[in-house]
Order: structure tokens, then sequence, then C-alpha cells
């Protein structure tokens, strides 16, 4: 429903804005690898795939290797367990966030794999967050858990040393 | 390559503001494309082609411009086309619009970005969750945020490099009446007193939201020659893509930007584009993209860029003066944004850039990112016609 401003106000007065809110449902289909990956979830398992050609491994894996070309089918399963490559403190407020700021999200470099992704970081004073900062994953209890990276509630430091800079400044 | 020569011989712009509420989209755009139909002493009758472009559908709602501005862009009974490449698309735009000229198709082309952030809510655009992913997208700030912070420390750039640039751009425009932000008061102090918004981003050191229109009338060799103001001539355009995430990828120093910047110095005999080029208009939405930009750009060695804004080199006295306009931190009508650059390159050239004009200015660098710092469009402007 339209829902029109000002001409309520005054019916001569010209309509400047309406607001006329869309809803959109989709239906995503994942695809072999991200399905693999996402059920692996489930069962609190890091499935990754490794390219054939540049032996780079991929998390969350995409069935193929962007840079060599080819489809990426070898599984490789890595511990729920990663460094902090970089990070950002949100503390800007927006219409439809989901997460009370401010909040930290890091790029998660799981062990072993050659690219990382976008998590929470908890259980952790925001100032306290560094590059290089080990981390582990905090899973949803059982009855929570769903095919995705949301099974993961959270990373938290493991509190062993920081992974030195030259170790993973090729991931940054 | 068989090109024929194309030049800018109109430009147009509305004044940048935070709400636009006295025209609708449809009128923006034709304000700016009466003001570059003006510029170029032509009528809408003298154009043959409309190439339009604006940011993606979710940031206002409208998912065919195209159609909706047939009518306003006077594209009635011609070929109109709409480009969509993210935040460069403003530049993307240009260059479509341009190879229409340049593969002899048409005379006369007239294009025109726009957005009206206003109506929209880019913020909540930019941070829908992702499919089975946690919801942490957070605008385009908490994409680039963590980029920035890598450059950082790749780098070793002291802190103040961002609030500098944030600075010089604000007082930049100063001296540009279409500018949104006029900040009479911008300080180092001002800045970093700011509220850090996306930690290391303060802001001040971010883009406003605007709503605003640019436009450009493209004419061919002929055309150009017989306009009765001085054209800009195209000396080379580029366009380079690349994935948003795969396993070796430098989101920080992209090789779409690197490879870009080498085809397009290439096209024009460019051997050292800090000595060659007179000036350059680039997409910085956040102020440390102004270092990282001029290394990707090759304007400087890896982890020198910040060196540049240290030193001045990029004020409007310096020799290599970047974003005199205020650049996209004092305006930023996102789907406008990159043909805003576009254009301002192509006035300074032209020596009609008023109050922030750069003295002897015969060539000029128009440059676009967008998404993920992965489409890259950029062209080179000069006061002389090409070889």
């Amino acid at each position: 429903m339209a829902d029109v401003e000002q001409s309520e106000i005054d019916p001569n007065a010209p309509v400047t804005k309406i607001s006329t809110p869309i809803e959109l449902k989709y239906h995503f289909t994942a695809g072999r690898a991200a399905s693999r990956f996402m059920r692996g979830l489930m069962k609190k398992k890091i499935l990754g795939q490794r390219c054939p050609s540049c032996l780079k491994v991929y998390v969350p894996p995409r069935g193929s290797c962007a840079s060599c070309g080819v489809p990426t089918e070898e599984e490789v399963e890595l511990p729920p367990k990663g460094i902090v490559t970089t990070y950002c403190i949100v503390n800007v407020p927006f219409y439809g966030q989901k997460i009370k700021i401010p909040y930290v999200t890091g790029t998660i470099l799981i062990d072993g794999a050659d690219i990382g992704f976008m998590h929470l970081l908890q259980e952790v004073e925001a100032e306290e967050v560094r590059m290089g900062m080990r981390v582990e994953a905090v899973w949803q209890d059982d009855s929570e858990m769903v095919p995705g990276l949301e099974s993961i509630k959270y990373f938290r430091p493991t509190g062993e040393e920081d992974a030195p800079f030259e170790e993973y400044k090729e991931y940054v | 390559m068989g090109a024929q020569r194309c030049a800018v011989i109109g430009i147009g712009q509305t004044k940048y503001n935070s709400v636009r509420d006295d025209v609708s989209i449809a009128g923006l755009c034709r304000e700016a494309a009466i003001r570059a139909l003006e510029d170029a002493q032509l009528g809408w009758s003298d154009i043959e082609a409309v190439v339009i472009g604006k940011a993606p559908d979710m940031f206002e709602g409208v998912v065919m411009p195209e159609s909706y501005l047939t009518d306003a862009l006077g594209a009635s009974g011609k070929p109109i086309i709409r480009v969509h490449t993210a935040g460069s698309v403003g530049g993307s735009t240009a260059l479509v619009a341009a190879s229409l000229v340049q593969s002899g198709v048409h005379s006369r082309v007239l294009t025109v970005a726009f957005e009206k952030q206003s109506e929209s809510d880019a913020m909540w655009a930019l941070s829908r969750p992702i499919p089975f992913s946690p919801p942490t997208l957070a605008g385009a700030g908490g994409y680039f945020a963590p980029l920035i912070r890598a450059y950082i420390r790749r780098s070793g750039a002291p802190s103040h490099i961002g609030m500098k640039v944030a600075v010089k751009d604000r007082l930049n425009a100063l001296k540009n009446p279409y500018a949104h932000l006029h900040l009479d008061d911008i300080s180092m102090e001002k800045v970093e007193e700011s509220p850090m918004l996306w930690d290391p981003i303060r802001y001040l050191e971010t883009c406003p939201s605007s709503d605003g229109a640019c436009a450009m009338v493209l004419g061919d060799e002929k055309i150009a020659s017989a306009s009765g103001k001085p054209p800009a001539w195209i000396h080379g355009s580029a366009m380079r893509s690349e994935p948003t995430m795969f396993a070796g990828r430098d989101a920080v120093n992209p090789r779409a930007g690197q490879d870009c910047a080498k085809d397009l110095y290439s096209q024009a005999g460019i051997t050292n584009p800090r000595k060659q080029i007179d000036m350059a208009e680039i997409y910085v939405p956040f102020s440390w993209y102004e270092p990282m930009w001029m290394e990707n750009l090759g304007f400087a060695e890896l982890g020198q860029g910040w060196k540049m804004t240290d030193e001045g080199a990029t004020s409007l006295d310096g020799d290599l003066p970047v974003n005199c306009s205020g650049g996209v931190l004092s305006s930023n009508p996102i789907g406008a944004s990159g043909m805003i650059r576009f254009a301002e390159s192509a006035l300074q050239v032209r020596g009609m850039a008023g109050e922030h004009q750069v003295q002897d200015c015969n060539l000029a660098l128009g440059h676009a990112y967008g998404g993920g710092s992965q489409y890259f469009s950029m062209w080179l402007v000069g006061s002389k016609k090409p070889n």
C-alpha cells in the first residue's frame, strides 16, 4: 500500500514523496560444492576444496578456482581454527541491522585455507582485536544448527600467540 | 585500432545536495542533460543516442531507468542503453557512450548518470545478508575498512594520512559550487574528533549521501572541431573487472585496476604517469583510498602512495593535483560519482573548471571503481587532438 505523505495535511500541497515497500522472496540454489560445505557445517566440519592447478584451498568451496578456471573436486577437511587477517569495528547504526553495535567483523583465514571469509568476533573487547590473532569457532547449540556459516555463532580468541605478519601477509 | 576520434563537447552537473525534493529522478537527470546540451550548443534533436547509468537497483528501487527516463531524456525514437557496473557505473557509462562515437556508429551521443540517495537507503541495500552467512555486512564501509587496515599495515603509513586527504578534498570542494559538502571550518582536529564509524574509518573520512546527476555530450572529430568551446579529446579509455573473491586475490591493490591503468597509458603513450599526467579525478569514497589508488594507478611505488599525500603532491598546487573538485568525499550521488570524475577531468583540460582549475592542464585522468574493487573504468582526456 502506498503511504502518501503531505497530501493528507494539505490537499493542495504537491506530493513530493511516497513510500512503496517491496517484499522479495527468492529461492537460492546453492550448487554442489556449497551444499557439501553447508551440510558439513551442520556436523561441525569445515570442508574446503583444493584447486588441482594452483593447489590453493577454498573455504567456502565454490566448485571452481577463479584464478585457474578449473573445477575444484578434491575435498579437504580443515580445523575450526584460524587467524584474523584483518577486521573492522562496526559502530554505525542502520535500518535492518541484525547485530547490536559496536561489533567486530573479521576476515577469518582457517588453518590450511588460502582465502578468508567474514565472520563475527566475540568474547573479546573490540579494542583488543588484532591482525594475526588466533581464533576458534564457537558452534551453535545442536538444536540451532543450520546448513550455513550461521552454525558458527562467532569466533573467539584461543589465547595462543599471534601469527607473525610474514605468515599471512599474502592474504591481506 | 581504427577507432574514430571522440571528444567531450558539453558537460552538465546539478548542484549536489542531500535532498532534492523539488524534482523527480527524471527532472534531476533532465536538469543535468539540459546543461550539457547548452554547453555543447546543441538541441535535443541533434542527439542520436542516449546512454545512461545508475547504481544497483536496490539503491532506489528503480529497476528499469532506461524505460522510465526515455521521455525525459529525449530518447523516443532513438537508441537508449543502460550500463550497469556498481559504483564504477558513471565511468563505464561514459565509455560505452564514447564507444558509440569511436566505432563510427553515431556522431553525437548524450550520456547521463544519476542517483537520488534521499529516495533510497544505500546503507540498507549494501547490508543485505548473504544467504547462509552471518548478517555481518555493514555497508560499503564495512567492506572497505578491513582493506584500509590491511593497507596501513602493509605500507606502514602514519594514521594522519586519512585525515589529511579528508581535509584537502573538503578544502577543494569550497572552490566547486556544485559540491555537496561546503565545510568552511574543516580541520585535522575536526576530522580526528569525528566518530569512528567503521574503525579505522571516521565519519569525516567518508563520503556523504547525495542527490545529483551528471551529463556529457560526446561528439566525433568533425563535430568537436567545429565546437565553439574547447573540446576534451579522449586519448585513451579502458575497463577491467575481476571476481570479488578468489584465492590469491589482492583486494587492496587489485590486478584489474593495475591492468586497466597499464592499458590506458599504453594507448596514450604514457611511460611516466606522474610526470606526463597533469591532474587526476579518482574515485575516493573513503579518504585512505587516495594513497591506495596512487599505487594501483602507478603514480607511486608499492607502499609509497601515502607519501604523495603527505608531501602535498596531490594538493591543488602539487605536482599531481587529485580531486580538485572535492571528489567523492564531498559529493556522492553514487551512480553519478564515476561520471563526475570523468566530467571533471574533461573540464580541467577544457580550462573550464573555474576556481578549482589546475594551471596549464593538458592531460587529465578520470577514474572510477565499483563493487568490491572489482570493476574499473578510466579515461585520459587532453586539450589537444590525439595523434
